[in-house]
């Protein structure tokens, strides 16, 4: 089945772009309406997966701040599209905006931290995140900015005009609900991300990227620019993240500094990291998984609910125990992730191809 | 004029003269190699030369340029490229694409470029594939392509990063110990091979250990001792003089 359509790619291409478009209608069917929420959240998460993957699969800049874009390109969006300032502006001008000022962000992080790496990097990338979402919780007073833990509401749903994506609306007299329309914008902007970062690894761009991650020091003996390279990748990420952001902010029409603490930060690096690090089929895959495996297990509270008469194990915390045992049984087993891309299995497991000749060879002596 | 003048360049490490006061001079089209024991300062001299290094004193000049205390990749641009003594390659890229990082410097799409890849940035990537190709073929992987760098045989690794070097079409060609670790018919393939790059016009800078290699292929080359240059010209004078031979195998007592 895979070999038929791996050589006949155009009809694949239209079977997959006809099972996303009738995703969200099987699901709505299959499993109720929530669970079109659920994917309407994996497509945001695949965004924001694809913006971090540039700067830690891409450039392997280890950022565990990237929610701090999120962050800025929600509360942007917020403050120029609800009652708060009593600013109204349409989504075609705010989303760009809260794209451009995470990204100018980006590289206002960036520029401190060039000559750090590794784990001293992810340190401050860390508080820089962190700052950012205590700004948001503190930012009430003096002038109330952002209403602090509260959060703020009423926030401008995406409207096409008076088309406003919040409603149910009837095309041919079906009945379309808001979380299917999301999921098609959600899912346009997905397929410009993923057109955008896929253009930008096969390019003398994504090239100076992958050299800096391999060797700095030899990267810059070949002329490549490591300080406007790096910033660069920092700023292309936040972008993402902006516009994520922006996205969420109108789809939620409520955002507060809780949506935005150091654990979003560490699951959008779980995705790439479970998914496969650089490869963007892997990291989308690794997306989708870890936004929709939690919602199911909240089905587990149910099942002990009805055998047991009581919830024995809360579903959040065994959540996290499940998380913790599989990111550890993948970085025993499956170090390069579920998807990795084929050069990246090659050198995580090269070792194995030598073990396993040194093996041959001595079973050829004994024999 | 000098294709590179190394004019009265010192590097203090802290109270540590690693160079004191070093000059030289290399000329277009010629070999020149820089010989020493070791920690005599020929890596610290290269690092210095290429911008690794900031320089304590003096000056080093590219084609009259000063090219000392700029960053490397600006060090690249006007000409000037190295190898490590240790490799450094891209390990987990393959080979191809190594080369193609090499000639970032010679081509220029942005990220819109990158992004809507036009006619242009089609024809500036074909091009960027077609020389690495070439020089892959100029230093004989051209079979090896597409193998990761980390997986080829060290030889191949040495052979694979001047390719990358040349990548970024250079004046001068530094090489730090090409040929260390090698065998005899290894040595002398490399040798041939770096008459073959200076006749294609690229002018070399060798450091190295191996004495005989360096007297076959070099017209010139200066000797360090503890930072500071104690003869310098042709190779079999160089090798007569007696401060040479002191250094090399110990003077009187």
């Amino acid at each position: 089945m895979l070999d038929f359509l791996r050589a006949r790619p155009r009809l694949a291409l239209i079977l997959v772009a006809v099972l996303l478009a009738a995703l969200p209608f099987l699901v709505g069917a299959g499993l109720g309406k929530s669970w079109v929420r659920v994917l309407d959240f994996a497509l945001l998460y695949v965004m924001l997966a694809l913006g971090l993957n540039i700067v830690v699969g891409y450039a392997g800049l280890l950022d565990l701040g990237y929610v701090a874009f999120y962050a800025l390109g929600a509360y942007l969006y917020a403050w120029l599209a609800s009652p708060h300032f009593g600013l109204h502006l349409p989504f075609w001008a705010v989303l760009p905006v809260g794209a451009l000022l995470a990204g100018v962000f980006g590289v206002l992080l960036g520029a401190p931290t060039l000559r750090l790496r590794g784990d001293y990097l992810a340190i401050v990338t860390l508080g820089f995140g962190e700052i950012i979402r205590i700004f948001m919780n503190n930012l009430d007073a003096p002038i109330n900015l952002t209403n602090g833990p509260q959060g703020m509401n009423l926030i401008d749903p995406i409207a096409f005009g008076g088309f406003a994506l919040s409603k149910t609306h009837k095309f041919f007299g079906f009945a379309v609900s808001n979380a299917h329309l999301y999921y098609y914008l959600f899912l346009a902007f997905v397929l410009v991300v993923m057109f955008v970062a896929l253009r930008l690894q096969d390019s003398r761009i994504g090239r100076a990227w992958a050299a800096i991650r391999e060797d700095e020091v030899a990267a810059s003996a070949m002329g490549i620019n490591t300080r406007n390279v790096k910033l660069l990748a920092f700023a292309m990420g936040a972008t993402f993240g902006g516009l994520a952001g922006g996205l969420f902010a109108a789809f939620q029409g409520f955002i507060s500094p809780e949506s935005f603490g150091l654990m979003e930060s560490i699951m959008i690096l779980c995705m790439i990291v479970l998914g496969g690090m650089g490869h963007i089929p892997g990291v989308i895959l690794g997306a989708v998984l870890l936004t929709v495996l939690p919602e199911a297990l909240r089905y587990v509270g149910d099942w002990q609910r009805a055998m047991l008469g009581h919830v024995a194990v809360d579903p959040a915390d065994l959540r996290m125990l499940l998380f913790g045992c599989a990111l550890i049984l993948m970085m025993l087993f499956r170090p390069e992730g579920l998807w990795p891309s084929r050069q990246r299995k090659r050198e995580l497991h090269a070792a194995d191809e030598v073990a396993e000749h040194e093996s041959a060879s001595v079973y050829d002596v004994r024999g | 004029m000098a294709l590179l003048e190394v004019d009265r360049v010192g590097k203090q490490f802290g109270g540590l003269a690693a160079l004191d006061d070093v000059s030289l001079s290399v000329r277009q089209g010629e070999i020149y190699g820089l010989i020493g024991p070791n920690g005599a300062g020929k890596t610290t001299l290269f690092n210095c030369m290429t911008g690794l290094y900031s320089v304590s004193a003096g000056a080093v000049r590219l084609e009259g340029r000063a090219v000392h205390n700029r960053p490397p990749h600006e060090v690249v641009r006007h000409g000037f490229a190295r190898t490590f003594q240790n490799i450094r390659l891209f390990a987990n890229m393959s080979a191809l694409e190594n080369v193609m990082v090499g000639r970032h410097v010679c081509s220029r799409a942005s990220v819109l470029g990158a992004v809507l890849r036009g006619a242009r940035t089609r024809a500036e990537e074909a091009a960027i594939r077609q020389r690495a190709q070439e020089l892959l073929h100029f230093v004989g992987l051209e079979r090896k392509g597409r193998a990761l760098a980390g997986h080829l045989a060290y030889g191949e690794q040495r052979r694979l990063e001047i390719a990358r070097a040349l990548a970024t079409e250079p004046k001068l060609l530094a090489l730090d110990e090409p040929v260390a670790g090698m065998n005899p018919s290894e040595r002398r393939q490399m040798a041939e091979f770096f008459l073959k790059l200076r006749d294609s016009g690229v002018t070399l800078l060798l450091i190295e250990h191996d004495v005989k290699l360096v007297m076959g292929v070099c017209d010139r080359v200066a000797v360090l001792d503890y930072g500071k240059k104690i003869a310098e010209g042709a190779p079999d004078a160089v090798q007569r003089d007696p401060a040479v031979i002191a250094a090399y195998l110990g003077g009187e007592v």
